[in-house]
């Protein structure tokens, strides 16, 4: 007698996925919010390539055209790649680790419906009365003199969704070190895991100073306090330092997941395992702990003086060399590998020369004395779009065609996975390639238009017609999922016929207990040493027992409406009368309800070892 | 061992803090929390070392004419008592006293009160007598976010310790309220440990130079 399996309502499913504490479901919620931010950030990118398509364009006024571009930024980043990013790691490290679930279910919860509500209170701000228009790094400068409440749309939306990120990486940090299945020492969990551990433990470190940037900005604007105001004493090179000192290691919070991810797909479609397993593990520890002495290398050109440039420039070089590693170690393991072109190994073929290229200019830009030249062009634009892109978002394309069938049980149809692949990676390359030749002949970044006869023209134009065929690859992957999702043919526990690790020992997708019994894990890539001794599946490392469970709790969206209530307060406090009083009722929602967490117990439940053995039957009569 | 059990002196374990999983997640993530509030504090120290005494005029208070030694050291004295006074109210609750360490708790809170009583009288003082606000200056800007933050800290981990206190009065110690106690505990010693870098760093150095 099983309730969880009764086929459920309309309104009984959204209710279940507003008040879940099932890290897949959570996954779920990341992917379609991370998701529709995605196609939101990539129509800001389609108006500005529209824009930039021709000299002298009047697609969109200059001031439009700060907003898009600093939403195309903020969003991509905040918005869509974290998002998309975590909907994996909640998706996929518990069951790679052989957890039932995560440390912090509800904090899990929470931090999902933080970013939630973040992300809607910036958007909302195109229609209350305009975006943001002071670049992804709002510069304290610039975004003190921006009119209007484009900017505290920024600082209040970023920063209740930073408070769901900084939830998210204590959780999978908690739960990497204390939750893994006997057996599963840190020398056998897999890359992904690592480096959703190394990931999580940066936004532990780094999320703290945006916070701290972001009040201080925030007390500027909406407070009156005088931290970047010159003339009261300020210094605006304290926010650059706060961001960056938050920026820089972003930037691998994105892409260590993605080399996780990437360090997945290849060994089981090269069938071999990871060549290098542990310089991997060192490498991704050492980018992560590099990752926060380079921030500086964002402002070479405030004029920190030679010495401090110098060191960061020598720094910043130095992370070649584990991401060196890598890329060798992924080439290896191909290497005499009996390799199959399935869709995310296409990614994963195409990312290495993909990212090396942006790492190849990253190098260049780190010559302090170079990058005088190339500050602020295009060519910076152009290296950064490497990273992110031909790194995350390859990734992102990957993980999406390599972990549906697990999250979903039936797989993405391949033929179209690899049209979308195509498309993506032609646009990709044609859309950035000629922006770096764009930033070397002069023409600088964040600019709304540029004029005829001073030799941009085709170079625009190109990046333009390759910005529609990575639209079109969008296009083809959205039509990919309805069919997928419409057909839903089912699929086994290891529907690539090649999984090496845990996941996929179990159900696709899996019940939401996970594990019935956990697995003993007895080397690297559990699941092919069990298999190579020609077993089925994993054996087991405790007899059938109750299974003790959490409970679901509407009280994580409370928690962040109350907050998503009161930013507006905050922001329009200064404007109208009922400004502070709903800073106040937001606030009391949330604290309100922070309290009832607490004083009202909370022991979960427990799933009986009857009802297991039931579930076992039905499994045999299917 | 079941969270909710209803203990007795002879079954409490040694480290009640940390005997179901639940606990153990507890444990370490409020851990890994604090590492976090170490980097937030960081940022905000840094960003006070480099606005102060940044005034936009000379008749601005600077921080030698501000600061004062008796208040901050009695404020000091108070945090690091009742810090100490933490410690001997989780000592009760390892010995499975209940009603000692609600009285030890008890004390910690009335000692916070105090502080932040002389905290609240001594902007006070400042924006009276010195002109010295939050608008006025990057300098008071920083000053007051720095050690606002820090009384935002003692005021919230006040409103956590009483609601804890309270919540449990009348059913006693279990494996499930242990650790909640305890977690708190760990919150208040952070605070204080900041409120001595506070003292160090805006205090101290403030008079000397």
């Amino acid at each position: 007698m099983s309730t969880y399996a009764q086929k459920k309502g309309f309104g009984a499913t959204v209710w279940d996925y507003l008040t879940t504490v099932d890290h897949k479901k959570i996954a779920v919620l990341y992917l379609i919010a991370g998701g529709f931010f995605f196609v939101v950030g990539g129509l800001e990118a389609m108006f500005i390539r529209i824009q930039l398509a021709v000299p002298n364009s009047d697609f969109v006024s200059a001031g439009m055209y700060n907003q898009i571009l600093t939403m195309h930024g903020t969003t991509m980043i905040f918005l869509a790649a974290m998002p998309l990013l975590f909907g994996f790691m909640n998706a996929i490290m518990p069951l790679q680790i052989g957890a039932r679930d995560v440390a912090f279910p509800f904090i899990n919860a929470l931090g999902f419906w933080l970013f939630f509500f973040g992300g809607v209170f910036l958007n909302l701000s195109w229609f209350l009365g305009g975006a943001p228009d002071a670049g992804w790094t709002s510069y304290a400068s610039l975004s003190l003199a921006s009119e209007g409440h484009g900017i505290d749309f920024y600082l209040l939306g970023l920063q209740i969704s930073g408070a769901g990120t900084l939830m998210g990486g204590i959780n999978f940090l908690v739960t990497i070190i204390n939750m893994r299945a006997p057996g599963m020492t840190y020398m056998r969990m897999p890359l992904f895991t690592w480096t959703t551990f190394v990931a999580s433990a940066l936004i532990l470190f780094a999320f703290p100073p945006l916070t701290v940037g972001i009040f201080l900005l925030m007390f500027d604007r909406l407070f009156g306090s005088n931290f970047f105001v010159t003339a009261a004493g300020g210094n605006t090179i304290i926010w650059e330092h706060l961001f960056w000192i938050f920026g820089h290691p972003e930037v691998y919070i994105l892409v260590l997941p993605a080399f996780g991810i990437f360090s997945e797909i290849i060994p089981v479609f090269s069938r071999k395992r990871l060549f290098g397993y542990s310089s991997m593990v060192f490498a991704t520890v050492l980018i992560g702990f590099l990752g926060f002495m380079v921030w500086a290398h964002h402002m070479f050109t405030v004029g920190l003086g030679p010495i401090a440039n110098a060191i960061f420039a020598v720094a910043t070089m130095a992370i070649a060399v584990p991401t060196g590693i890598k890329i060798f170690n992924w080439l290896f393991t191909m290497w005499g590998g009996s390799i199959k072109f399935t869709t995310p190994m296409y990614y994963a073929v195409a990312f290495i020369p993909s990212f090396l290229m942006g790492g190849v200019t990253g190098v260049m830009l780190a010559s302090a004395a170079a990058d005088y030249q190339y500050h602020d062009t295009y060519f910076v634009v152009a290296h950064f779009h490497y990273v992110i892109v031909g790194g995350v978002v390859f990734a992102i394309l990957a993980g999406t065609a390599f972990y549906w069938p697990k999250m979903f049980g039936t797989m993405l149809n391949e033929t179209l996975g690899k049209i979308t692949f195509w498309l993506f990676f032609i646009g990709f390359h044609l859309t950035f390639f000629i922006q770096h030749f764009l930033g070397l002949w002069g023409m600088p970044r964040r600019i709304f238009t540029f004029l005829e006869g001073q030799g941009l023209e085709t170079g625009n134009f190109v990046s333009t017609v390759g910005a529609f065929f990575m639209a079109a690859a969008t296009v083809v992957l959205v039509i990919n999922i309805i069919i997928t999702t419409v057909k839903n043919e089912k699929v086994g526990n290891d529907p690539w016929g090649d999984g090496r690790t845990l996941e996929w020992a179990i159900p696709s997708p899996p019940p939401f207990y996970n594990f019935k019994q956990l697995p003993l894990v007895r080397g690297l890539d559990p699941l092919w040493i069990e298999k190579m001794e020609g077993k089925k599946g994993m054996t087991p490392a405790e007899p059938l027992g109750d299974i003790h469970m959490p409970n679901a709790s509407f009280i994580p969206f409370v928690i962040s409406f109350g907050l998503f209530v009161a930013a507006f307060g905050a922001m329009y406090r200064l404007d109208y009368g009922w400004g502070l009083p709903v800073l106040i009722i937001g606030l009391l929602i949330t604290f309100g309800s922070m309290f009832l967490r607490s004083v009202k117990d909370d022991h979960g439940f427990h799933i009986h070892k009857e009802e297991l053995i039931d579930e076992d039957d039905k499994g045999v009569k299917a | 061992m079941h969270a909710e059990e209803k203990m007795t002196l002879e079954k409490w374990p040694a480290s009640p803090e940390k005997q179901t999983l639940e606990a153990k997640n507890k444990f370490l993530g409020f851990w890994l929390f604090l590492g976090g509030e170490t980097v937030l504090f960081a940022s905000l120290f840094a960003t006070y070392l480099a606005l102060k005494d940044k005034v936009p005029g000379p008749d601005h208070a600077l921080a030698k004419d501000l600061f004062e030694i008796p208040l901050a050291f009695l404020m000091t004295m108070i945090l690091l008592t009742s810090s100490l006074t933490s410690v001997y109210a989780m000592y009760h609750m390892k010995n499975f006293e209940f009603k000692k360490m609600q009285l030890w708790l008890g004390i910690t809170v009335i000692l916070g009160f105090g502080f932040l009583a002389l905290e609240i009288y001594e902007f006070y003082h400042y924006v009276h007598h010195y002109g010295h606000t939050f608008t006025s200056s990057a300098f008071g800007s920083a000053f007051y976010t720095l050690v606002g933050f820090h009384g935002a800290h003692v005021a919230f981990g006040l409103a956590w310790i009483i609601t804890l206190m309270v919540r449990n009065a009348k059913r006693g110690l279990s494996l499930y309220n242990a650790p909640k106690f305890y977690v708190a505990s760990l919150y208040w010693h952070f605070i204080d440990v900041v409120w001595v870098f506070i003292f160090s760093v805006v205090y101290l150095m403030g008079m000397v130079g």
